[in-house]
């Protein structure tokens, strides 16, 4: 099957591993990621003041972009997907927002139609974990992974609904589904400090710390996440277990891996 | 500016209503950034419903926030404080001038493996 894809900025430079492995073990199980034409910034957050209209519109324009193409919307950056779906929860909920946002957009109104998936969520509830499971060639056994959330992927949770915020298993799920073991640990849905590192370092070292050492404590040879800023500020701030996007280890798993030009 | 028209259009802004909060304190409890802040979320509530707007849109209090919605889903009245937080600090970078974060402040704040998704959020959330 085909879906529309929104990479988003971090992942054309930083991340680019989380892109293309991302594409990589998509294609292997029998999805075809399309990257949507000229798409623009999601914005980096979501903000939540209902008279921001602006500051929103590059995100509407991507779910637009999605809704033309008959294709639902799959992202990958944990804040590129958090500020997506509430922009579309907004222009499904919102009827005077919506009005405004659709003055700066084509002759067809947007509300919102557009289904938003995670790539997590592609994996449990269209591929299946199942499959997935049937797809691995490398099994990653015995090998102890801590699940990073942070905050983008689960809250709020009215909207985006991916999982319980406070007990979620959709990222234990998938490592068990590529044969390692999941490690649970309190901290794991607590915030990295995120980008308060620009300006508040030490508050990022705080919080980034707290995950590391929890996700130690309870036994985790090394971390996965969804999110390059998750993933600079844990490793900035002193991880001393590897810290890996969650695709790599999925293209490894597959057998697909070495395929990707780094 | 009259407060009351400014507490007013913060409510509307946020589309938080502080006349639900049950003082339970739970929002500055869970919130990660509590230690930083000199008013914490649930005084955002409080203060704003009492009109006490100028001191919080004078507050460093407004860029410790990191948006991380804890307080949002945790609070057991649906105040969603985050929101309000958002709000304010909004009335206070949207003046002319007020920008926290300024463009010549950034190279200093990067190393070689700053994503851009920091520099994009930051700005987001500290400027107009």
């Amino acid at each position: 099957m085909k879906v529309a894809y929104f990479p988003g900025c971090t992942l054309k430079n930083k991340a680019k591993q989380l892109d293309d492995y991302a594409k990589k073990a998509a294609e292997a199980l029998g999805v075809t990621l399309e990257e949507i034409e000229e798409w623009q910034c999601c914005g980096g957050v979501f903000t939540t003041a209902c008279d921001e209209v602006a500051t929103k519109l590059s995100s509407v324009r991507d779910l637009v972009a999605a809704k033309n193409k008959e294709q639902p919307l799959v992202t990958v950056c944990s804040a590129c997907h958090n500020v997506i779906k509430q922009t579309n929860h907004a222009m499904q909920t919102n009827k005077e927002f919506a009005d405004k946002v659709n003055r700066y957009m084509g002759e067809e109104p947007y509300s919102g139609e557009t289904q938003v998936y995670h790539y997590l969520e592609l994996l449990r509830d269209v591929v299946g974990f199942d499959a997935v499971k049937e797809k691995v060639v490398n099994k990653l056994s015995g090998k102890k992974i801590a699940a990073y959330y942070g905050c983008l992927l689960l809250r709020p949770n009215g909207v985006m609904k991916m999982d319980d915020p406070e007990n979620p298993t959709i990222m234990e799920d998938f490592i068990r589904a590529i044969g390692a073991d999941a490690v649970v640990y309190a901290n794991r849905n607590e915030c990295c400090g995120g980008y308060i590192a620009m300006e508040s370092p030490d508050l990022a070292k705080k919080k980034s710390n707290a995950v590391i050492e929890n996700a130690k404590a309870a036994g985790a040879e090394m971390i996965i996440t969804a999110c390059p800023l998750c993933k600079y500020n844990l490793i900035k701030n002193g991880a001393d277990i590897p810290v890996v996007y969650f695709t790599e280890l999925l293209a490894e798993a597959l057998g697909v891996k070495e395929d990707t030009n780094e | 500016m009259n407060n009351k028209y400014l507490q007013e259009d913060l409510l509307r802004m946020s589309g938080v209503n502080p006349k639900k909060c049950m003082r339970c304190g739970k929002c500055s409890a869970t919130c990660p950034a509590y230690d930083e802040m000199e008013y914490h979320p649930h005084q955002f509530v409080s203060m704003v419903e009492n009109g006490d707007i100028e001191p919080l849109i004078n507050s460093d209090s407004l860029y410790k926030c990191l948006t991380c919605f804890a307080c949002v889903d945790r609070c057991p009245r649906g105040v969603e404080p985050a929101k309000l937080v958002e709000a304010v600090r909004l009335a206070a970078v949207r003046r002319q001038g007020a920008n926290h974060l300024k463009a010549d402040m950034v190279p200093d704040m990067l190393d070689d493996e700053t994503p851009q998704q920091l520099i994009v959020s930051a700005f987001r959330k500290y400027s107009k």
